[in-house]
């Protein structure tokens, strides 16, 4: 039997429900289901997938937070994975050099060279579990583990869009310039987002991004 | 229409902020302090959530090209209409032509750093996903989704039919609510998911020291210095959903405070969040300033709101009162 979510609150603004066990697709699934349907509830402004989580936000904080929780708790057991027919992209990347200014950092943590790191990287298909961070930014599930590096001990102040980056078990792609906690292993181009289009972001939970070996810079 | 004299950097057009579109990694922006733009709207009757210039660093000057009628809210920094002073949280007319000077007042009750120049009409710029905030990251929002510069030219909107007496005013929020720790400005906080997995030691220091904002603080987050907030165990967390409030402390031990430009979701172990009924006090807080933190319950944290609720209520009632009272006198002339 599955342990309940961990939910906590984000001041008076939002609650946070967190998927216990490892980061799986499967959960994943259960999350986009979950979201939709709370989205519906009177009391939430606005429900957000995260990597196996889901972010409420109120539209009044309630004074006995408790029966939403436990609402929440019950529609989660009853929630069933919802599987999404996306579309795939593909985006060919320069791994290192001035294009990945942390690729230094990753070998350190992971004792690999820059070669080996960007095919680890760049082997599988990697799903678009949600979007977040900034717009158009999607947060991809399928990361190997044996490039896993910690995010930054301080966040850096800029880093360009179409920037590739890790931050622990996870990797994305900056979809504009700013600051950021991962580490930069190289980078593309692409557009993610575009305010007069319906949808803005080029991406939704569901599809998924391929990268492809450009070139690595030793 | 309004202009922009001074290239003074950083100035933004904001409303109360954009919502519903987290989903698509768009913040919510929109006024650091909230409560001095939705009191400036009251008092000239316009909508609350029209938008107005939020201004952080000074001097700043525009000039109107048309005759309206604005308010200047947020900090009380010193302002001239021409070459006549100003009182701010005050109705004033404006002549077309006339230029407004804003600069840095000098040391007094309250420190805050932010002016929001609001206008009857609100500044027009267009709707971007249902807000007209400036949404800084996306380039998008505001006007031309970005900071003013000199030269800009803002559309302002047709005033409501509302009576506007000049020198009509309100006493500001930081007076009428005043939230110190000894003489230190206070912000109330809520414990957050990762709490318990600081030491001892640094949740005492938390709550005990006083925080610096340093000079890497701005609409994304404020960069806090003071003791070293350290966890149990190494951290490393999914990403996921926050709010501005949400006190994330990363590995370098040193909080970061996400304000209203923050980014949607982050991964950093959060030690606490700054109450909602609190962020508009922050908001204003000087780069260099410190801050205390006051823990708080969840049921103090609602009622927190409910009291920032009733104050702005207050001020509704007040303002349609002045208007009322004075436009008796108006007609008995």
């Amino acid at each position: 039997m599955d342990h309940d979510p961990v939910v906590s609150m984000l001041g008076t603004t939002a609650l946070l429900l967190e998927a216990e066990g490892e980061t799986s697709l499967e959960t994943q699934q259960k999350i986009w289901s979950l979201s939709s349907q709370v989205s519906a509830w009177p009391d939430v402004l606005e429900a957000v997938p995260g990597m196996n989580n889901l972010m409420l936000c109120f539209r009044q904080p309630p004074f006995d937070p408790q029966p939403l929780i436990a609402r929440l708790q019950d529609a989660w057991r009853a929630a069933k994975p919802m599987t999404v027919e996306g579309r795939t992209i593909e985006l060919p990347v320069v791994y290192g050099g001035e294009a990945g200014p942390h690729m230094a950092d990753v070998m350190a943590h992971t004792g690999l060279d820059a070669r080996a790191i960007a095919e680890i990287h760049s082997a599988p298909l990697y799903p678009v579990y949600a979007l977040g961070s900034h717009p158009g930014y999607c947060y991809l599930g399928g990361m190997d583990h044996r490039i896993a590096t910690p995010r930054r001990k301080t966040p850096v102040l800029k880093i360009p869009g179409g920037a590739v980056s890790i931050g622990g078990f996870q990797t994305g792609v900056s979809a504009s310039e700013g600051p950021s906690g991962w580490n930069t292993i190289g980078s593309t181009s692409m557009s993610f987002f575009d305010v007069t289009k319906q949808p803005p972001t080029l991406l939704q939970p569901g599809d998924a991004i391929r990268f492809r070996i450009e070139r690595v810079v030793a | 229409m309004i202009e922009v004299l001074s290239s003074t950097a950083l100035a933004t057009v904001q409303d109360l902020g954009r919502f519903g579109a987290l989903g698509w990694g768009v913040s919510h922006s929109g006024a650091m302090d909230r409560l001095a733009l939705t009191a400036g709207n009251i008092l000239l009757g316009n909508d609350e959530n029209l938008a107005a210039i939020e201004i952080p660093i000074f001097p700043f000057r525009i000039r109107f090209h048309h005759s309206c009628d604005i308010v200047l809210t947020g900090a009380d920094h010193l302002a001239w209409l021409d070459d006549v002073a100003l009182w701010p949280w005050t109705i004033i007319h404006v002549q077309a032509g006339q230029a407004l000077t804003i600069e840095r007042g000098g040391p007094g009750r309250w420190q805050a750093s932010r002016v929001y120049l609001c206008v009857a009409g609100g500044i027009d710029v267009p709707l971007a996903l249902g807000s007209r905030s400036t949404q800084l990251r996306g380039q998008f929002g505001g006007h031309c989704g970005r900071t003013l510069q000199t030269g800009d030219r803002l559309p302002v909107g047709v005033p409501a039919d509302a009576f506007r007496p000049a020198g009509m005013g309100i006493v500001p929020p930081a007076l009428a609510m005043p939230l110190t720790v000894g003489d230190i400005p206070a912000i109330r906080v809520l414990r957050a998911a990762e709490y318990d997995a600081f030491t001892d030691q640094s949740c005492a220091d938390f709550w005990a020291q006083n925080w610096k904002i340093t000079s890497q603080s701005d609409r994304y987050g404020y960069r806090l210095a003071g003791p070293m907030i350290e966890p149990k165990y190494p951290l490393e967390l999914r990403s996921h959903g926050i709010v501005p409030g949400v006190i994330q402390v990363p590995h370098g031990g040193q909080p970061i405070i996400q304000m209203r430009d923050a980014q949607p979701s982050g991964g950093y172990p959060k030690i606490g969040t700054v109450i909602d009924a609190d962020l508009w006090r922050l908001g204003q807080a000087p780069i260099g300033s410190s801050v205390r933190f006051i823990e708080v319950t969840w049921a103090e944290a609602v009622t927190a709101l409910q009291d920032v609720a009733d104050w702005l209520e207050e001020v509704r009632r007040m303002v349609a009162l002045g208007r009322t009272v004075q436009k008796g006198a108006v007609d008995d002339q």
